[in-house]
């Protein structure tokens, strides 16, 4: 079996600076880190790896230093990496993205031979879409099983998957055929830590680079900002609130405490005390 | 797996700036190197004030000046001895230090650590990060042959592990090659970053461009107890911290907390820092036993560098410059002995220690060798009273008030003698000439 997980590297949203001064994001000297979601994605691939003999590709579209985050899913016990990137990728959206990782995903198909099963989070923490996983599977024409919580089967004989998905009011029990593109949810698993010799491979593996040409992208203009129909029109710092949170502190029973929290409330915001007065005239006496 | 089996030339404990010096120099020459850091990436652990001498790294790295993340170049020393409302100042600055290839650098570590990995690596050295040397492996004669990783699977064996693993040395300790850091030998610093915009700084410091100012200050700022306080300009941030010996902490009980908020807010510090947004804080242990803490620094298969090995003049507030350097000749040795294939006996590695006493390295520390010990002898002098001392005399001097100046200089020298007697202070010279010569 082959599976491929696509992981994109985020900027460490925990680490993030501000600019005091400019009020834009800091990008320069914060670390980056494999998108959160992707690492539940990743590990379910290799614990299918694990349970049923698989080669386990990862696959991210970036810029050369995406190459670490390939790595770093290399010590984890990932098999190879795959490294898209070209200038003309720069400002995609997810329409641009999931066109070149699309093209990327036939490439890997022809050269590794074609996955089974296709992996990512279910979104990325920089852009929130969970749009770039379902657009792959349509263009690949990959049965999709997004906000998956747990693989319950895999029947490769059969040539099929069940799966359990989180939705709202519930959750679904999924049954469906292979191939296919699988987006999980967080808290499905736990990243494992790799082994010494999974380390040592990890730092001695080449990292297979593809450009737009090395995927066969012929038509540039379906390629990062020309590709791309979303616009970002602004990015601005909300405005810091000027009011401020209050504790009040009271003593006593609950219905005392509740006297003194309602009390407080009056004092500051006499309205409410006069709207709920007019209200229990209305409707109580 | 069989390749795995093949020993390293070379083993490194750490990537700040004595194992990224150790391993690139290696790696350089052609040796088989493994680094392993227990961090994300090189400097994700790493804490400094910080000051990067140029002379240490330009001799591994000659052009690093190209591409090294660098704040701003240091054109003034100011030395400050402090009391709790002023302070007496010793100021140098020279556009002699304009040069087209600076001295001395104000760099922030985070970045500058990442980029010496980077070089590491370009040099051929395999990095491990997040990954913890647990233990040195041993074989029955004793000599160091491997490491044990906090990762599974098997040892990894090498010719050699060089030891840049830090003030604490723990890998040192657990394999038994050295003792627990003594509380007296080291100290505690802390330090925030705080940012402003750089015209407000090179305003405020008399700068321009790139130039930088460093602050060294001593005085009742540490509350009786042996350190320092500092204040260095970055590019667009300031760095504000003060350190103390552990055991002096552990003695008065005040919390570097304390001591940190009370030095930004000494009257001297404050408006230097005003308007600042502190964005970031760290602390870290600094090895100041000098040379008489230096433990054995090498055995049969290890060798010992930088922090490690308590390789930090406290006296001129140099650190990363010994450990790059030590970093640097352990690496020599290793590839001479290498060269030679000769065994990495603890005979053979001694050599490392032969070479290093030829160094600034050793010449510096063994001429303040006793240094550490007369200052946490006399704390309360020289840390409280002369510095109080200082700045009550500055103040009758200065003031004018009517009083004629013979009578000012006789109040200042009866109230030297009285606060601390003749002897006392002609002590207290006497030792201070001693330990410096």
């Amino acid at each position: 079996m082959h599976i491929v997980v696509c992981i994109k590297q985020v900027p460490d949203s925990g680490q993030i600076r501000v600019h005091p001064v400019t009020n834009t994001i800091m990008r320069q000297g914060v670390p980056t880190i494999i998108n959160p979601y992707d690492l539940f994605a990743l590990e379910e691939a290799l614990r299918l790896k694990d349970k049923l003999g698989a080669t386990v590709t990862v696959l991210t579209m970036g810029p050369p230093t995406a190459a670490d985050s390939l790595r770093k899913a290399l010590t984890f016990g990932a098999d190879r990496a795959v490294l898209l990137t070209d200038r003309y990728f720069a400002g995609s959206d997810t329409l641009a993205t999931s066109f070149a990782l699309s093209m990327a995903l036939k490439k890997v198909a022809e050269e590794f031979g074609k996955p089974e099963i296709i992996f990512t989070g279910k979104q990325t923490i920089d852009g929130d879409t969970a749009q770039v996983g379902p657009g792959i599977a349509k263009r690949l024409d990959y049965n999709q099983l997004t906000y998956i919580s747990r693989i319950v089967e895999t029947d490769l004989d059969g040539g099929k998957i069940t799966v359990e998905r989180r939705a709202e009011g519930g959750l679904q029990v999924l049954e469906t055929k292979l191939p296919v593109l699988i987006t999980m949810l967080e808290a499905s698993n736990e990243m494992r830590r790799g082994s010494i010799e999974n380390a040592l491979i990890a730092a001695r593996a080449d990292v297979v680079t593809w450009n737009a040409e090395a995927v066969g992208i012929e038509d540039l203009t379906k390629c990062g900002l020309r590709g791309s129909p979303t616009i970002v029109k602004k990015v601005f710092a909300p405005t810091a609130r000027t009011e401020k949170a209050e504790i009040v502190e009271a003593e006593g029973k609950a219905d005392a405490r509740a006297a003194a929290l309602v009390e407080a409330i009056f004092a500051k915001a006499p309205a409410v005390e006069s709207d709920l007065l007019e209200h229990a005239a209305q409707h109580y006496v | 797996m069989g390749e795995f089996n093949k020993p390293f030339d070379a083993i490194v404990v750490g990537a700040g700036p004595s194992g990224n010096a150790a391993a690139y120099v290696m790696a350089k020459e052609g040796l088989n190197v493994l680094q392993i850091e227990r961090g994300e990436y090189a400097g994700s652990k790493n804490v400094q004030g910080a000051i990067l001498y140029a002379d240490a790294l330009e001799q591994i790295i000659p052009e690093f000046r190209d591409e090294a993340p660098l704040e701003r170049h240091v054109i003034e020393q100011r030395m400050w001895t402090m009391d709790d409302k002023s302070h007496t100042g010793m100021h140098y600055r020279s556009d002699d230090f304009n040069e087209e290839k600076p001295n001395r650098y104000t760099i922030l570590r985070a970045q500058f650590d990442k980029w010496f990995s980077s070089k590491v690596k370009e040099a051929g050295a395999l990095v491990l990060y997040e990954t913890t040397v647990t233990e040195l492996v041993r074989d029955l004669s004793g000599k160091v042959i491997g490491v044990r990783t906090d990762r599974q699977g098997s040892p990894i064996m090498a010719n050699v592990v060089v030891l840049a693993e830090g003030v604490n040395g723990l890998v040192g300790q657990r394999s038994g090659l050295r003792d627990e850091v003594a509380p007296e030998s080291v100290a505690l610093a802390v330090k925030e970053m705080h940012f402003l915009p750089r015209e407000t700084i090179e305003a405020r410091f008399n700068l321009s461009g790139n130039e930088g100012v460093v602050i060294e200050a001593m005085g009742t700022i540490t509350k009786g107890m042996t350190g320092t306080g500092f204040l260095y300009t970055n590019e667009e941030s300031i760095s504000v911290g003060i350190g103390c010996i552990v055991s002096d902490f552990a003695e008065t009980n005040v919390t570097p907390n304390e001591l940190l908020e009370a030095f930004k807010n000494h009257p001297s510090i404050k408006p230097l820092l005003a308007d600042s947004e502190c964005k970031e804080y760290a602390a870290h242990l600094i090895p100041e036993g000098g040379y008489k803490a230096i433990p054995q620094l090498t055995g049969a298969g290890w060798i010992v560098v930088g922090d490690a090995g308590q390789f930090v003049n406290a006296v001129h507030r140099e650190g990363s410059n010994l450990a790059m350097t030590t970093g640097r000749v352990a690496a020599e040795t290793v590839v001479s002995l290498t060269r030679k294939r000769e065994e990495m006996t603890a005979a053979n590695l001694a050599e490392y220690e032969k070479r290093l006493a030829q160094s600034f390295v050793m010449k510096d520390l063994k001429k303040y060798k006793g240094i550490p010990e007369l200052l946490h002898k006399n704390k309360g002098n020289f840390f409280g009273t002369y510095p109080r001392l200082l700045s009550q005399a500055m103040q009758t001097w200065f003031r004018v008030d009517g009083i004629d100046k013979v009578s000012k200089e006789k109040a200042i020298f009866r109230n030297f003698r009285e606060t601390r007697s003749l002897w006392g202070m002609m002590g207290d010279a006497f030792r201070v000439v001693r330990a410096w010569r």
